[in-house]
């Protein structure tokens, strides 16, 4: 993208119909480090690369619990993340003292949708430079969303934002279908393993990355959203590599297709495609 | 049982203070039409729930085809006494609620839980604005939690007092029917057995209770859904000695 006579304003349309201070508002969230979401009927996962200002700061945060059923993961300007999170936070405590129950996470994602979007047409704000990963859990089982800058949201399979996410999209798009059915331990893993995609040859340890799950077990009970102790992290990613010498456990067979062709669930197949369907 | 002014004026001075509407306004201080007691308890299937179809006019029994049981959403019932009026106010808040609910289309949908919260809410702070919905609302319902179906039956009243019990009564039916629900009410009760511990309870209001009329409607909400069933009648027994010629001990002077 090149500077234009368009791009001063968020409220100045191009002639092509484009508003410029959105998609450089969406670029910001392609400079943040990366992060991944995926999930299966019963849970979600999110997957972080911590990326530290220096070797002697400590890294940023950016896998907020939102409410004891959902938390977000986001990249780009985590100041605009954070200030986001709170956001959810208060939406989501304000349900539970009216209604005494959890926020539904569609309607949680259509509250940041409808915020991002005020600032998409007012002269005197700018765009949030901030991409959010929402994952939760409500009485229609597990869900993931991707809250775009520009205020729209799509509902995924499996996504991954940030510098370098094409890597670990490749990767989730040829093993997403067989997500339905994945156990929360598989999910790790391919969480992992998709975010080990984004660090391009450097080592995948658990201090450069952060893992959280939501879900529910079998027995009904929920297991709140929680980010995964480092330890138990690196037992994860030291067991992965043991079993590098076998090929990677394959991805089952969707049954009956019924997973994957889900209505409006399935943004992940742009296979082959190079625009990313936030990019309009 | 009409409701009076403090005689030292206490009460009035409190509201105009605080109503927003300007100096010398009064909000709604006691109510004008009333239904009388409403009864609930939960049975196998999920939640009965019953009442008479009257609404009084202070001391005068005005109108006899009163609806104060309604389906709320699909899993709910809400029965109210009290305030009629408010009563039709809550229920047009309630029917904005499940719209929008059901709008949603997303798998998701308004529990009785959920709808006896909201219902707190708005009636708890109401009640501190000193402008309140004179209502006992009782919330019956069943829905399929993660751990199977659950039987939900509650109850919030004017001042925002809110409570969940396996049987509720409001008004007289909390001097009259519970008592007899503490005694009878068991776990699991048919449908059959329900209505009929529900119709001792019912014909007892009719015989103490001055403001009930002899014409009931018993509702249900399973995981089926909600009926309300058509309005029926009990039968009572007047047929006592002491109430033949009732004035044949009676000393008069004319």
């Amino acid at each position: 993208m090149f500077r234009n006579q368009y791009d001063t304003d968020v409220t100045t349309w191009s002639p092509a119909g484009r508003l410029f201070q959105v998609e450089y508002a969406m670029e910001a969230v392609k400079q943040g480090s990366a992060c991944v979401g995926l999930r299966s009927r019963t849970h979600a996962v999110l997957a972080a690369a911590n990326k530290a200002a220096s070797e002697l700061s400590s890294h940023q945060r950016k896998v907020f619990r939102v409410a004891d059923h959902a938390g977000v993961a986001l990249a780009g300007l985590t100041a605009d993340g954070r200030v986001l999170s709170r956001f959810l936070r208060s939406e989501c405590i304000n349900h539970a003292f009216v209604y005494d129950a959890p926020l539904p996470v569609s309607r949680l994602a259509l509250r940041l949708a409808d915020k991002a979007q005020v600032c998409t047409q007012r002269s005197w704000k700018r765009p949030y430079g901030v991409g959010l990963l929402v994952a939760g859990l409500d009485e229609s089982g597990a869900h993931l969303y991707y809250n775009c800058p520009s205020g729209n949201y799509f509902e995924y399979q499996a996504f991954a934002i940030g510098s370098r996410s094409q890597a670990a999209k490749t990767f989730l798009e040829r093993r997403f279908e067989g997500y339905n059915d994945y156990t929360p331990d598989q999910l790790i893993r391919d969480a992992l393993s998709a975010i080990k995609e984004t660090l391009q040859g450097e080592k995948l340890t658990s201090s450069n990355c952060t893992v959280a799950i939501v879900g529910r077990k079998d027995d009904g009970t929920v297991e709140p959203f929680e980010s995964i102790d480092g330890k138990k992290i690196q037992e994860i990613i030291d067991s992965m590599e043991a079993a590098e010498e076998a090929p990677p456990p394959p991805a089952a067979a969707p049954a009956a297709g019924a997973g994957a062709a889900e209505s409006s669930s399935m943004q992940e197949e742009d296979k082959g495609t190079d625009a990313v369907p936030m990019d309009i | 049982m009409a409701w009076q002014q403090p005689m030292d004026g206490s009460h009035a001075s409190g509201s105009k203070v605080a109503a927003a509407d300007g100096p010398g306004t009064q909000r709604t201080q006691y109510p004008y039409v009333t239904g009388t007691s409403v009864i609930a308890l939960k049975y196998k299937d999920g939640v009965i729930m019953a009442c008479d179809t009257g609404a009084s006019y202070g001391s005068t029994l005005r109108y006899k085809s009163v609806e104060r049981i309604k389906a709320v959403g699909k899993h709910s019932l809400i029965g109210a006494s009290g305030e009629f009026s408010d009563f039709q106010e809550i229920l047009r808040y309630l029917d904005e609620l499940t719209l929008s609910d059901h709008m949603w289309d997303d798998g998701n949908s308004l529990g009785p839980k959920e709808v006896h919260s909201y219902l707190t809410r708005v009636m708890y702070n109401r009640r501190n604005k000193f402008d309140p919905l004179w209502n006992s609302l009782i919330l019956g319902g069943v829905k399929k939690g993660p751990k199977g179906e659950e039987k939900y039956l509650g109850m919030v009243n004017m001042i925002g007092t809110h409570f969940e019990e396996n049987h509720i009564a409001t008004g007289f039916g909390n001097h009259l029917a519970i008592p007899i629900l503490r005694a009878e009410w068991r776990e699991d009760m048919t449908f059959e057995e329900a209505v009929k511990l529900v119709e001792k309870c019912l014909l007892v209001l009719l015989y103490r209770d001055r403001s009930s009329i002899n014409k009931f409607q018993i509702a249900k909400i399973t995981t089926e859904g909600a009926t309300i069933y058509p309005p029926y009648s009990l039968k009572t027994n007047w047929g006592f000695a002491a109430f033949e010629n009732p004035s044949k001990g009676a000393v008069g002077s004319w």
